[in-house]
Formats: structure tokens, C-alpha cells, sequence
């Protein structure tokens, strides 16, 4: 009885140490609630707390064992023995371009981006990246320009950085993805007809006698209107 | 994953799926979904609101917490400032990086101005990042911006100001055609046609997106485009006042280094507001969706110099927020995953109301079934009903999850829940602040000359209630215009001697009202140190 209980009482806390230092914390804390919880004020390496915006990339291991982990704070939780390092800010190597000039030709790539030639597949990327994405892959893609699959393979991305931090061809990696998107959105995918048209027809003036109609009609009417309206299906 | 008296109440709602699937719950008429709103919407509680005591609405209601906010000091009160070698001299400052700001410096930068941003955190450490759901607009042959209209003032209950809303819709297909030119990748059937999803309060297919991660497509493309136009961005670095010259026109800001705390000045023509929501005032102590650096600031900066707000009063709450696992809470779930087919369930397995009402009655509904008629599911945090995925599975086969949510589907399984067998857990969150400043359809706010605002900083294009998708929306059709109407403005204006001085009037008018106390504002960062804040 007694030991069941001690037990339990263990499993409710975990200890976990946060730039080398220990901190007894709930274990069901995320990394990020936890270090709140120890008492860090957080400026930077928090932004949407959701898992969306990759502000907060983390690496850790477990005390004992040997192998690295990485993770966004936001998302993952804690774990007994866990070792946390941050990385708050990773110097990605931006360049810059205008899409209306490039094309999605292979030279493209090439020309913004000639580091993902010196790729050494050591997949050091893919096995770091905190949304579990096939990174190693996209580059590979995007070294034979096929922009579609890069765009497809890459657009999970969060742009932690983590990966260009483990690099060693010096590749920032979320930016060769960034750039095979919107190419690959721009020029290698049909446009909407629709869209453009109805764009077209407004400007034309088209539409508007009947927004200035119901503009103009009396609450009581556009009231009538809305509860009576049909809703597709 | 679940415990094991939640996997036995899972039971129930695989018993009951077959019949919830052939009978769809029938939709509230409008006297039912007025009563539901007043019984139950957190809007109408009497408790967590206050009353606001100085300024242009002086009188009015708001949340408690925006209250404090309004009554406190100013951060740089009784600090004096060198304005005559300013850090930064532009034409056009935009303040918060998020999706408006980001619209907004494009547009201001084409138009030939001199322009910045400042943001908080990061640039793109925003909302604008987590919208999951998509954006609205009437390109679709069987719609029309009147159809798109109609929705959005009745989902607004009738509150939306006509001028804005105009804007709104009119421009609408033109922000998507904008956003598709600039290399956004929009789900699209083979042709190039957008596919479109339903969803709460609309009458028409009018949902665009980018799998369930339509702001983080948007928004990165809108920031990269930032960066190759070379606009400059000053990151982490907030404003804490507004700077105003002799002539009573808005001329720069005060800013502050959130790493070192050093004041920084920038001067300028316009200035735009971009700053967004409030989730992190969590009202009547919700939970929030929204990303850390939500705590209204930029409605305290505008209303210091003069501008008013607008339906301060009311919140919008997404019915389905995380109640379950506690990592999780409070954390969105895209209305997209009622849109495709799931339903709300409660502990006996009923479909307690239509899954594609608005937001507000939906919430209403779920905190009625787990409060009043004691319909909930107990979670370690609360309580929630259950939202229905397996249904989608019936409906539409896994492979819709796979395409059309798979964020929702690898946040759940990240916690051992696959979202495609077993429901999950849901209560309202605090996700958008319906109102903000009051501006005039060009942009800018009535009272204060050269001060733009765009985004979820604005009050009044969405009435009491915002309808999903028409946020983004918003975002990229004001702040676009506001970053034309800027540059413009910035062309005829010189400006005069930098001045403070309406900090110390509204200090002034915060002692006459006999309001003391040692709080500063704008907030800038919740404080959730030594806490156990879950999410
Ligand atoms: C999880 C989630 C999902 C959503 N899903 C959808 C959806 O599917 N469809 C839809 O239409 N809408 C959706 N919304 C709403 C929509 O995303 C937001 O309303 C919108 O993006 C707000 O954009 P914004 O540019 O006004 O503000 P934000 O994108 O929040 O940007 C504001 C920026 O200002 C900065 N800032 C704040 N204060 C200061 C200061 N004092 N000084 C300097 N900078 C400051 C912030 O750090 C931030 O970078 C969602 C919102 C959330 C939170
Ligand atoms: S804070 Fe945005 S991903 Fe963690």
C-alpha cells in the first residue's frame, strides 16, 4: 500500500534541469510551461505556444543516455532527467529575390540557394526536425528542381532552424523550402479562373448596384433576408 | 491518451454514431439562438466586467482586465526623451508584425514610402501564424460579395459598420488573387480552381485554404515578400506610446528593446497599428488560442491619443478549444473539422446542437451542456463534450483527415490519440477580440489625423461576432489599404514639434476620475512565472 502510493505520489513531479540546473516540476508541464513554472520570464523562444510558429526549438537528452533530442518547448513534455538547452535564435543565411523575375527554371535554385549542392546527405537534418518532416528529402528535391515535391514535402515547416543549426553544409533549409513553394505555387500551378474573374467583375463595377442595394436596405428587410436565406449544401 | 473512464463515455458516442450520422441536429431560429446567447454566452455574465472612466468611452463596459489595462500608468510616465536625434525617421511605421502589418509594408513599400516595422517578438510571432482554418471571399459562381455580406452582418447580429464591411467583401476575391500571384498554395482542384469549404453562419462554400495551416502559408509568404521588397524590421522591440506633434497628429513612437529595456525613438509621418488580439488577458479566466505576445496593446496606445474603441464589450469564444489533454488546453481546433463533417456530442451521446451554427451560439450551447444540464465530461481541468472525427471517417473516409486537418491529426496522435478512431475533448477558448478601435472606411481613426490601424486591432467590420475566415481576411484587405492610405497621407505631411504631452493629460484625467494605482500598461507579456499556467 504504502510503496503504491510513494509511487504515485513520484510520478506527479519530474525533475528536469534547465540550462544544467535542476528543478523539481509537474510532469505533466510541457518544457515551456515547466520553465515558466521554475521561474524563467521567457522573451524570447515563446511565440504562439501552439506549435506553429517554431520560435521555440529545443534540444535535450535524457540524463544517463546518450542520444539527442530535439522538440518545439510548446509541444513536448516533460520527462524525468530531461536536460533542456534552447535555441532561441538560429542566424539562418537569408537571401533575397523578386519573384516576379525568377522563374522556376533550374538555374533558380542554383543561383539563390548553391549551398544545398554541397549537401553531404549525412540526413543529420531530417533525423533533428522538430515536426518530423522528410527534410533531407526536400532538399534533395529541390537540388533537381522539382519544386513541386520540395513545396509538398516541406510545407509542415515551422522554420525552427533546427536543422540548419545541425547542418554541415551550411544550409538554411526552411528558406530553399519557402522559396520552392512559392514558386511552385506561382508558377507551376494553374490559376484560379474564378477567382480572377470575379476580381475582374468587381472592379468593372459589376457588383456594384446590388451591395449598394442591400447597403441601403432597412434592418428589418436584410433580417427578413438572413433567416430566410438557403444554405448550400 | 485517455484515461479509462473515458474510453468507456467513448462507448456511448460510438453507440449513437450511426443515428447522429443518418439525422443531422436541426438549426436554433433566431428567438432560440437569441435565448441560448443571453442565458449562456460569457458576453452577458454580470461578473468580469468593469466600467471604464476616462477617455471617449467613459461610461461603457468592457472586461474587467481591458479595464486595469485603460486605468493604469503609462510605462514612460515622468521620463523625459531627447527627440531631436531619433533612432528612426521614417515615412510610414508600421507597429506588429503579424499578417496586417505584413500586408500593409508591402503595399506602403510599392507606394514609394520609407517604411518599417517594429514587433514584440519575432516577426510573425503573431495570430496571424495559427490560423488553421482559412479565409473567406466570394469568388465562387453561385456567391456573390451581397451573399457574403449577408452572412457577415447576420452572423455579426446586425452590429457590423455597413462602410467597412463593404470594403470587406468588395475586395475580397482581390486579396485571394493578390495572395495566389504572390505564390501562396491554396488547396486547389487540378484546373486551378479553389476548393472551397462550408462553415459556421455561411451560406455558401467559401472557405479558402492551405491544409489546416492556412496562416502559417499566408503569412510566411507575406513576410518573405517584406524581405525582398527590403523593407526594415525591427524585432523584438515594442512600442509603449504613440508620439504626437504640436499639431495633434500622430508622429512616431516610443519603443523599447524587450531584450534590454532600452527606449528607442521613431519618428514618423503615419504611423499604422497592427498589434492584434488579447487572448493573453484571458477574460473571465479562459484559456486562449492566441500566441503569446496577444495582450492588447496597441488598443491602450490609441486610445492615450485619442481614439475610441468599439464593441470593447465582446469576445469571441471558439467553441472548440482542447479541453483534453492538459498540454493541449485551450489550444485550437479549426472549425474545419465541423466544416467536413464532425459533430458535438455530449455524455449520453446527443447531438446537442447544429455543428455549423456561429461561433457564439455553439459556444453557448457546450457551456450550457456542461454547466446548467451537467451534459460534460469531467477532465482534469474542467470538463468538455466531445467532438466527433470518427464521424468524418464515416462521412468522408480517413483519407479527409489526412488532407484536409493533418495538423489536428499529429497534435492529437504527438499524445497517443488518433483523431480518425476516437473523439476528442473540447470547451470553449478565448480566441478573438470581436471589437478594438473605431476606424473610418479609409483606414485611419476618426479623432487622431495619421493614425492608421488594420487587423484585430480594428472594432466594427465584424460586428458582435466574427465569422470564421473573415479575420485573414481582414488582415490582408485593411492592412493592404492602410498601407496605401499611409504612404499617401505621408506624402502631404510634414510634421511638427514631437510632443508627449497627452500622456500626462491622460494621467491627468485618470487622477481627476480619482483612479490611483501603481500598474503599468501597455501589458506587453502575460506573466505566467511560478505559475502553473498549462498552456
Ligand atoms: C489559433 C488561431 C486560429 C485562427 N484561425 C483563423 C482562421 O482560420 N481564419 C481567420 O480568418 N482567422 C483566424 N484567426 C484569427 C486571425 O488569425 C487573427 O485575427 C489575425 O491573424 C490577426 O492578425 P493581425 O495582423 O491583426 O495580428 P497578429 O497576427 O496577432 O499580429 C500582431 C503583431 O503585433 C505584435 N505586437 C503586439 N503588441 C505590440 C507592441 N506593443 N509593439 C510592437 N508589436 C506588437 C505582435 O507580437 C504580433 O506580431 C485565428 C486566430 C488564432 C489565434
Ligand atoms: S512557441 Fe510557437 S512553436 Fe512553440
Amino acid at each position: 500500500m504504502d510503496t503504491a502510493n510513494v509511487n504515485v505520489k513520484l510520478s506527479e513531479f519530474a525533475k528536469v534541469f534547465f540550462d544544467g540546473k535542476p528543478y523539481d516540476v509537474p510532469a505533466e508541464l510541457t518544457i515551456m510551461t515547466a520553465m515558466e513554472y521554475a521561474g524563467y520570464r521567457l522573451v524570447r523562444g515563446c511565440g504562439c505556444r501552439h506549435g506553429f510558429c517554431g520560435a521555440c526549438a529545443t534540444i535535450y537528452r535524457i540524463e544517463g543516455k546518450s542520444p539527442v533530442h530535439f522538440a518545439l518547448a510548446c509541444q513536448q513534455k516533460v520527462e524525468d532527467g530531461m536536460y533542456v538547452a534552447t535555441l532561441p535564435f538560429f542566424p539562418l543565411d537569408r537571401r533575397t529575390y523578386d519573384m516576379e523575375e525568377i522563374t522556376p527554371d533550374n538555374q533558380t535554385m542554383m543561383q539563390i540557394f548553391p549551398e544545398i549542392f554541397g549537401c553531404v546527405a549525412c540526413n543529420s537534418c531530417t533525423k533533428s526536425c522538430s515536426k518530423g518532416l522528410n527534410t533531407m528529402q526536400y532538399i534533395a528535391y529541390a537540388k533537381r528542381n522539382d519544386l513541386k515535391k520540395c513545396a509538398e514535402t516541406s510545407f509542415d515547416c515551422v522554420s525552427c532552424g533546427i536543422c540548419s543549426a545541425r547542418c554541415p553544409a551550411n544550409i538554411s533549409h526552411s528558406l530553399v523550402g519557402l522559396l520552392a513553394r512559392r514558386l511552385s505555387a506561382k508558377y507551376l500551378t494553374p490559376k484560379s479562373a474564378h477567382t480572377h474573374m470575379r476580381t475582374k467583375d468587381i472592379a468593372d463595377g459589376k457588383f456594384d448596384d446590388e451591395i449598394n442595394k442591400i447597403m441601403r436596405m432597412p434592418m428589418d428587410d436584410i433580417k427578413k433576408l438572413y433567416d430566410t436565406r438557403e444554405i448550400e449544401k | 491518451m485517455y484515461s479509462s473512464q473515458m474510453l468507456d463515455f467513448i462507448k456511448t458516442v460510438e453507440a449513437t454514431r450511426e443515428d447522429r450520422f443518418k439525422n443531422e441536429p436541426r438549426r436554433l431560429d433566431a428567438n432560440e439562438k437569441q435565448a441560448l446567447l443571453k442565458e449562456f454566452h460569457p458576453d452577458h455574465r454580470d461578473s468580469g466586467f468593469g466600467t471604464i472612466e476616462v477617455g471617449n468611452n467613459k461610461g461603457e463596459k468592457a472586461p474587467v482586465e481591458l479595464v486595469e489595462l485603460l486605468h493604469a500608468n503609462s510605462r514612460i510616465k515622468g521620463i523625459k526623451f531627447d527627440f531631436d536625434s531619433p533612432k528612426y525617421d521614417v515615412d510610414v511605421l508600421i507597429i506588429g508584425g503579424g499578417g496586417a502589418g505584413a500586408s500593409a509594408a508591402i503595399e506602403a513599400k510599392k507606394a514609394g514610402a520609407n517604411v518599417m516595422i517594429a514587433t514584440k517578438l519575432r516577426m510573425g510571432d503573431a495570430n496571424s501564424t495559427m490560423a488553421e482554418g482559412g479565409i473567406q471571399a466570394a469568388d465562387n459562381e453561385n456567391d456573390s460579395p451581397q451573399q457574403h455580406y449577408l452572412d457577415s452582418m447576420g452572423g455579426g447580429h446586425y452590429a457590423n459598420k455597413p462602410e467597412l464591411l463593404k470594403r470587406l467583401v468588395m475586395d475580397g476575391p482581390d486579396a485571394i488573387h493578390w495572395l495566389e500571384n504572390l505564390g501562396v498554395m491554396f488547396d486547389k482542384k487540378t484546373d486551378g480552381s479553389m476548393v472551397t469549404f462550408p462553415g459556421g453562419g455561411l451560406s455558401r462554400n467559401r472557405l479558402h485554404a492551405c491544409a489546416d495551416y492556412t496562416g502559417l502559408e499566408i503569412t510566411r509568404v507575406l513576410i518573405n515578400e517584406v524581405r525582398n521588397l527590403d523593407v526594415p524590421i525591427v524585432d523584438f522591440t515594442a512600442a509603449l506610446e504613440l508620439i504626437m506633434d504640436d499639431k495633434g497628429k500622430v508622429a512616431g513612437a516610443v519603443l523599447m528593446n524587450m531584450l534590454t529595456g532600452e527606449y528607442v525613438i521613431a519618428k514618423a509621418k503615419t504611423v499604422i497599428v497592427a498589434t492584434g488580439g488579447a487572448g493573453r488577458l484571458h477574460y473571465h479566466g479562459f484559456p486562449t488560442t492566441n500566441h503569446y505576445g496577444a495582450t492588447a496593446d496597441g488598443l491602450i496606445l490609441a486610445y492615450r491619443v485619442g481614439a475610441s474603441l468599439l464593441y470593447q464589450d465582446t469576445i469571441q469564444y471558439h467553441p472548440t478549444g482542447v479541453a483534453y489533454p492538459t498540454q493541449l488546453f485551450g489550444a485550437l481546433v479549426t472549425e474545419k473539422v465541423r466544416s467536413i463533417g464532425a459533430q458535438l456530442v455530449n455524455i449520453e451521446g446527443e447531438a446537442f446542437v447544429h455543428p455549423l451554427e456561429t461561433r457564439d451560439v455553439v459556444s453557448s450551447a457546450i457551456i450550457r451542456e456542461c454547466g446548467q444540464r451537467k451534459k460534460g465530461i469531467t477532465t482534469p481541468d474542467g470538463a468538455g463534450v466531445w467532438l466527433d472525427t470518427p464521424l468524418i471517417v464515416k462521412k468522408s473516409g480517413a483519407s479527409m483527415i489526412e488532407k484536409s486537418i493533418p495538423g489536428i491529426l499529429k497534435m492529437f496522435l504527438n499524445y497517443g490519440i488518433d483523431i480518425r478512431k476516437l473523439p476528442i475533448l473540447m470547451y470553449p477558448t478565448f480566441h478573438y477580440q470581436n471589437g478594438g478601435i473605431d476606424i473610418e472606411k479609409g483606414g485611419h481613426t476618426k479623432e487622431v489625423q495619421n493614425l492608421f490601424m488594420a487587423g484585430e486591432v480594428v472594432g466594427g467590420i465584424h460586428g458582435r461576432n466574427r465569422l470564421l475566415g473573415n479575420s485573414m481576411l481582414d488582415v490582408v484587405v485593411f492592412g493592404r489599404h492602410a498601407g496605401k492610405a499611409a504612404a499617401e497621407a505621408a506624402k502631404t505631411t510634414t510634421i511638427g514639434k514631437l510632443t508627449l504631452n497627452h500622456v500626462d493629460e491622460y494621467t491627468r484625467k485618470l487622477k481627476d476620475a480619482g483612479i490611483d494605482n501603481d500598474k503599468t500598461s501597455p501589458l506587453l507579456l502575460p506573466n505566467y512565472v511560478r505559475k502553473l499556467h498549462k498552456a
